[in-house]
């Protein structure tokens, strides 16, 4: 095991010194992979975050009733209670018109609008959730509401939902189409990195054959290179998306507030930032295998 | 130890280097093949290594077909077997140390155990105090001397050398040469390719004409 271990080592050793030998070229390298990765891992970055978004504003489906103008307040603890108790109803969220009132004054755009208005044009409202949110259980609590008295409006918010699921289920195919895309240039680029590196070293494999080498000792060192240049890169990819996610973090963040909601963009997590790296490194061992393989069967 | 039975050794478009050879080599014997340049040496000693494959006839080395090795088996049968190449085959990015550990690391050898034996086969070819010089800047008969230290580091029962003693003056020739024999005097079968065979006196000789051994 400690034999084994040594001559691992050594490998990785001897992977290392050729790395540091040309620096540029590795630097280059380095560059090259690290830009490929960093796009899908971008991708996955900002996906991540629109997750995280869409989980805490408003996953769950909600239906929004709205009563009458003319309805007074009497009435609309009427319905709040009928509403409580209404089956498949699991939670009610009374909105008056004039917290409603007051929040769009705030708004500066809407403030002077309203103010020309005779009165409060808002009516008492109430957020429903329901115990099941499928869009047919909803849609059937909706129509039943519409039914009650002094009841205006109803509004079934699930429309949007659905179509944020849709885009982010489109999101994350694309990132995953990017990956593999940009996964399998990773390989190609390992490939012809390892294919120049083996004719560099054309005359120590072949001096290690006459000596008895194996296929598999001939291989290590190259392997080794693969993979800790793909490490490298997936790095590189690491440090491109954190900048890229600091950056974009507070222009972002206004864009977003000016939507009522809030959104401080994160980096790319611990299990996404392993599984970066786990890749990388995995595409550049596959690349030095297939590069290497096709060497040993020519020579 | 080695026996060569009819072989013949075509390379394209249908140059022969070996024609109908056969001969053995017994175990501890010390075999000088001379012959003129292109005479079939070089093939000879390929043929043994399992480097190239004869056309036709087989090839023993230690009872084992060559020929009929699989590519996976050809390293183990190389491990038993040491190499001094005419062009000697160093590698010009290590240091002498570096290049005699390499079969020692190809077979696996523990580092500690492999560190004494790279010093000893130095020791034993004279160049104990150059173990951290690159190869260019050794002699000749250095760097000579270092293929031999790799030849050996890994203890073979075979030695095969080829052309060891070309571009060395006759002092260094001889000095070569006696490494040589202290192997073959320890019980190492030797085989050494050569038109300078006088350098190996008491060796059995073998001549080599265009590619037929002269009887």
């Amino acid at each position: 095991m400690r034999v084994w271990l040594a001559h691992h080592l050594e490998a990785v050793r001897l992977a290392l010194r050729r790395l540091s030998a040309a620096p540029l070229n590795t630097l280059l390298s380095l560059l090259a992979i690290g830009v490929a990765l960093a796009l899908p891992a971008g991708g996955q970055m900002l996906l991540g975050n629109a997750l995280h978004l869409a989980d805490t504003t408003s996953a769950v489906p909600q239906i929004s009733v709205f009563m009458a103008a003319n309805a007074d307040r009497r009435m609309a603890t009427e319905i709040e209670s009928r509403l409580g108790k209404y089956g498949g109803v699991k939670q009610v969220q009374f909105v008056s018109r004039e917290d409603t009132l007051t929040r769009m004054k705030a708004n500066p755009g809407l403030r002077d609008v309203i103010e020309a208005l005779p009165g409060n044009p808002f009516p008492d409202a109430f957020v429903v959730t329901a115990t099941d949110d499928r869009p047919e259980t909803m849609e059937q609590l909706a129509a039943e509401f519409r039914q009650w008295p002094k009841v205006e409006h109803v509004q079934l918010d699930s429309a949007w939902v659905r179509r944020l699921d849709a885009l982010l289920k489109l999101g994350r195919t694309a990132v995953m189409l990017l990956g593999a895309l940009l996964g399998a240039g990773l390989i190609a680029i390992i490939f012809s990195i390892i294919r120049m590196q083996a004719l560099t070293h054309r005359a120590e494999i072949e001096v290690s054959q006459l000596l008895g080498a194996t296929d598999g000792f001939v291989r290590r060192p190259f392997l080794y290179y693969g993979c800790l240049l793909g490490l490298g890169g997936g790095v590189v990819a690491w440090l491109l998306v954190s900048a890229a996610a600091l950056w974009l973090r507070a222009p972002l963040s206004e864009l977003v507030r000016l939507y009522d909601l809030t959104l401080v963009l994160e980096g790319l997590d611990a299990r996404d930032s392993g599984l970066l790296l786990g890749f990388a490194a995995g595409l550049g061992w596959l690349g030095a295998m297939i590069s290497l393989r096709q060497h040993l069967r020519q020579g | 130890m080695i026996r060569f039975d009819r072989v013949s050794k075509r390379y394209p478009p249908g140059v022969d280097a070996l024609s109908d050879l056969s001969f053995e080599v017994a175990e501890r014997e010390m075999v000088v093949v001379g012959g003129h340049s292109g005479a079939g040496k070089s093939t000879l000693l390929k043929l043994i290594a399992a480097v190239e494959t004869a056309t036709r006839g087989t090839v023993l080395v230690g009872g084992q077909n060559v020929s009929g090795l699989a590519r996976s088996a050809l390293p183990y049968l190389r491990r038993r077997i040491g190499m001094v190449f005419q062009d000697q085959k160093l590698l010009l990015d290590r240091n002498a140390f570096e290049n005699v550990m390499l079969p020692l690391s190809i077979a696996g050898f523990p580092p500690r155990e492999a560190a004494q034996r790279v010093r000893a086969a130095l020791d034993k070819v004279g160049l104990a105090s150059r173990e951290k010089a690159l190869p260019v800047m050794l002699s000749g008969g250095e760097q000579q001397r270092l293929a031999i230290a790799r030849a050996v580091v890994n203890r073979p029962s075979m030695l095969l050398a080829d052309e060891p003693t070309a571009h060395l003056d006759n002092e260094t020739a001889a000095d070569v040469a006696r490494i040589f024999h202290e192997f073959h005097d320890v019980g190492v079968t030797v085989l050494i390719a050569t038109y300078a065979g006088d350098l190996f006196p008491g060796a059995r000789r073998l001549q080599l004409d265009h590619g037929k051994l002269v009887p």
